[in-house]
């Protein structure tokens, strides 16, 4: 199967500064993959990228193997919700679905009415009295009712309140379950996409850290405690993320497919939130180093 | 994407519309009078009732009107339409439906464009037609003060205007240094435009005339005394309504001077009397005037029209190749 | 029909804690057979949690014979885990019943009958591995 997204040693540039570098990516179909980062890593050019709003300065991207907003079929295929979820405040929430529908063919408006109705949206609000989780919400419904095969979520729920950051991935779920498209969704907060994500693409300082399913990840990073012990000496199958030590004892993060069989050390499954912070940490003091890639 | 042009456009429509419709009544009402009365008196009564009271408001009024539209076009039309989008982000939404960027700038310009141009030849058809008396007896629709609101012309200025707004939205991409630039440069291209390409668009008739008391219209004297001064003349020529170009003295060996230096004949009170002029004639001063006769006004209408049309289409011919290559 | 709730700070996977819940509610009874699961798409909408986290643990679940999906209708409990043990649970509960006072008298406060319990659970988890 095609991938969602596509990306070869994808690079943007924006004067002398480049925004992302070297990024190659392949996100398979049918998963919700969570790009995790610091503010500027280079979440939104890379969005921005997919869904042809910029265009690349170095390297190729398709998305479901086409070239980003080259034609109205490929656009109707990606919906996009934008940072801040843009909407327009003199429109009311009936105009952008008359919005949608006019400029979408496949547009859905059982489906966009019943979710406006279920989030009890008063269709003639202006957008611009909307709370921010229901101008979320509306761009939400935007997006999805023009029926993608991928939709693509640029910090949807960062200003958001914890309720209303709830009900908006409650809708973003159901929308999966029920309609079977992939997603990419990015957020600076590993707590956002904790629940939602099965795939995980870690950026930081312009580069691709690490880009896996997220089961797969999980089970391969571990977190060794021990007597301390100069990280050169681990056997080479293991890959050692991030160590510290203080005089007497070593604590490593270390990515391994063998089983750890070292009595000295206690070994801990980590979290996603471990593990994201433990390559955003191993991205910032290392930035140049090239991309840690699991291609399956 | 018509419905939603017009959707995000209405307000301004209504306000054009309003305009408009408020023009019509004012110029409706008072226009039949103004063309009788012209009928009805003598040239010089008429123009004394017209340059005063009422009807001289009224027809300042209109002048101003079919002057600023274009600029207001441009200003409230044509730098917020991109602009605006980008500074509330909506473009991130309105890029993403399934339309491209492209048509969607077309339609944008096409409507709102056409919308430009036909309130602006609608404002400018009204007053041409409310102040055509008044025009006819001043004499004086090729004047630089006059041309710019009358006739077609001002739709050229409108696409242009509108084209140049969008263009400084799209490169500025803040609303309202987008507005102060689309002025400023409006303003700059009217301007040039006027003194510098609006009289060699066609070659204007040059006439070689002896200055007489008949077709004197200044004569300055820049010193006086026993023996005068510097003396400098303006000539009309036979031409009714012509617009005068340019004008220069030449004196009798063939060479343009600045001005004519002191001749005795025309000393003192003497100046621009009948010996004064004989003498300057025996001198060989001449003046050499070029004009442009009313009758050209249509066929500068059409040039100047065209220039700013083209103007206008390459400016949003930028605008396509631009926010394909550049905007996000 | 019952409803799921995950802990975010368990540390436990959330398919996991999916499956614990249906097994423990057919342990205590509040799932019989033929009882319908939510469906996939109400658990994910519910909990804002991938729907495959959700068919992951339903699939489990299958596996261990103890559910089966019906197409196009949703997913039914077929197994049960309550019929065989719960008999037991009487004579083993007045056992424990009688330890905890001999554990008191002899003056373990709560906390360390607790550790004392846990030590000697993963001790015989850890040989039976073993």
């Amino acid at each position: 199967m095609t991938a969602v997204l596509d990306a070869s040693g994808l690079g943007k540039r924006y004067r002398r500064r480049w925004a992302l570098s070297d990024c190659t990516l392949s996100i398979p179909p049918g998963r919700v993959a969570g790009l995790v980062g610091p503010n500027g890593a280079g979440k939104t050019t890379l969005l921005h990228l997919a869904v042809g709003l910029l265009t690349p300065t170095a390297g190729t991207i398709t998305v479901l193997g086409g070239r980003p907003a080259a034609s109205p079929q490929q656009l109707a295929r990606v919906g996009f919700v934008a940072q801040e979820t843009p909407t327009y405040a003199a429109l009311s929430v009936a105009d952008h679905l008359q919005l949608g529908a006019r400029l979408n063919p496949g547009w859905d408006s059982k489906l966009a009415d019943s979710r406006i109705e279920q989030l009890g949206l008063d269709p003639g609000q202006r957008a611009g009295k909307l709370s921010g989780g229901q101008r979320a919400q509306l761009a939400l419904t935007l997006a999805v009712a023009k029926r993608p095969e991928l939709l693509i979520l640029d910090e949807p729920v960062a200003s958001l309140d914890p309720l209303a950051r709830r009900e908006f991935l409650q809708s973003l779920m159901e929308f999966v379950a029920g309609h079977e498209a992939s997603v990419v969704l990015s957020s600076h907060l590993v707590a956002d996409l904790e629940r939602v994500c099965d795939y995980l693409i870690v950026l930081a300082a312009a580069r691709v850290q690490l880009a896996g399913e997220v089961d797969d990840l999980l089970a391969t990073h571990h977190r060794l405690t021990g007597p301390r012990r100069d990280p050169a000496t681990l056997p080479a199958g293991q890959q050692v993320i991030e160590a510290s030590h203080t005089d007497r004892q070593s604590t490593m993060i270390v990515r391994t497919s063998e089983p750890i069989h070292d009595p000295a050390w206690t070994v801990e499954q980590l979290s996603m939130e471990d593990l994201v912070l433990a390559y955003m940490a191993a991205g910032a003091t290392v930035g140049r180093r090239p991309a840690l890639e699991v291609q399956r | 994407m018509t419905w939603l042009t017009w959707r995000q456009f209405r307000a301004q429509a209504w306000v054009a519309m309003a305009a408009l419709a408020a023009l019509a009544v004012t110029l409706a009402v008072t226009g039949p009078h103004l063309a009788t009365l012209y009928r009805t008196t003598r040239r010089g009564d008429f123009l004394n009732l017209t340059q005063a009271g009422s009807y001289h408001v009224l027809s300042l009024i209109g002048a101003f009107v079919v002057l600023a539209v274009p600029g207001l076009i441009g200003l409230f039309w044509g730098a917020p339409l991109v602009s605006r989008e980008l500074e509330a982000g909506t473009l991130r939404l309105a890029w993403n439906q399934s339309i491209t960027r492209t048509r969607w700038l077309a339609i944008k310009l096409g409507i709102i464009g056409l919308a430009a141009m036909a309130a602006a030849g609608l404002f400018s058809l009204m007053v041409t037609w409310w102040s055509s008396p008044i025009d006819h007896a001043n004499e004086s629709l090729l004047g630089p003060a006059v041309f710019g609101e009358r006739g077609i012309v001002p739709i050229g200025y409108a696409a242009f205007a509108f084209a140049l707004g969008v263009t400084a939205g799209l490169l500025i991409r803040r609303t309202v240094p987008a507005m102060a630039t689309t002025v400023a440069a409006f303003v700059a291209a009217r301007v040039a435009v006027t003194l510098w390409v609006r009289p060699h668009l066609l070659a204007p008739v040059r006439v070689l005339s002896v200055i007489t008391q008949g077709n004197l219209n200044t004569y300055t004297q820049h010193a006086n005394g026993p023996l005068g001064g510097p003396i400098t003349v303006a000539v009309g020529v036979n031409s009714p309504g012509a617009w005068i170009v340019s004008e220069q003295t030449i004196n009798g060996g063939g060479h343009v001077v600045a001005s004519i230096p002191q001749v005795a004949a025309c000393a003192g009170n003497r100046g621009a009397t009948p010996p004064c002029f004989t003498r300057l004639a025996q001198l060989g001063y001449r003046q050499l005037v070029a004009y442009q006769p009313a009758s050209r006004f249509w066929a500068f209408q059409w040039d100047e029209t065209a220039i700013f049309l083209a103007l206008a289409l390459l400016l949003a011919g930028f605008c396509f190749w631009w926010i394909r290559r550049h905007v996000s | 029909m019952i409803e799921f709730h995950l802990d975010a700070r368990s540390g436990v996977a959330p398919y996991l804690q999916l499956i614990h819940q249906v097994r423990q509610a057919l342990r205590l009874g509040l799932l019989r057979v033929d009882d319908q699961l939510p469906t996939v798409k109400d658990v994910a909408a519910g909990l804002a949690i991938n729907p495959n986290t959700v068919l992951k643990a339903y699939r489990e679940l299958e596996y261990e014979g103890l559910v089966a999906a019906r197409p196009g209708v949703g997913t039914f409990v077929t197994g049960t885990l309550s019929d065989a043990s719960l008999a037991a649970h009487g004579p083993l509960r007045q056992d424990l019943q009688r330890w905890l006072a001999k554990a008191r008298r002899a003056g373990l406060d709560d906390e360390s009958i607790e550790a004392l319990f846990l030590n000697t659970f993963r001790a015989g988890t850890a040989q039976d591995v073993a």
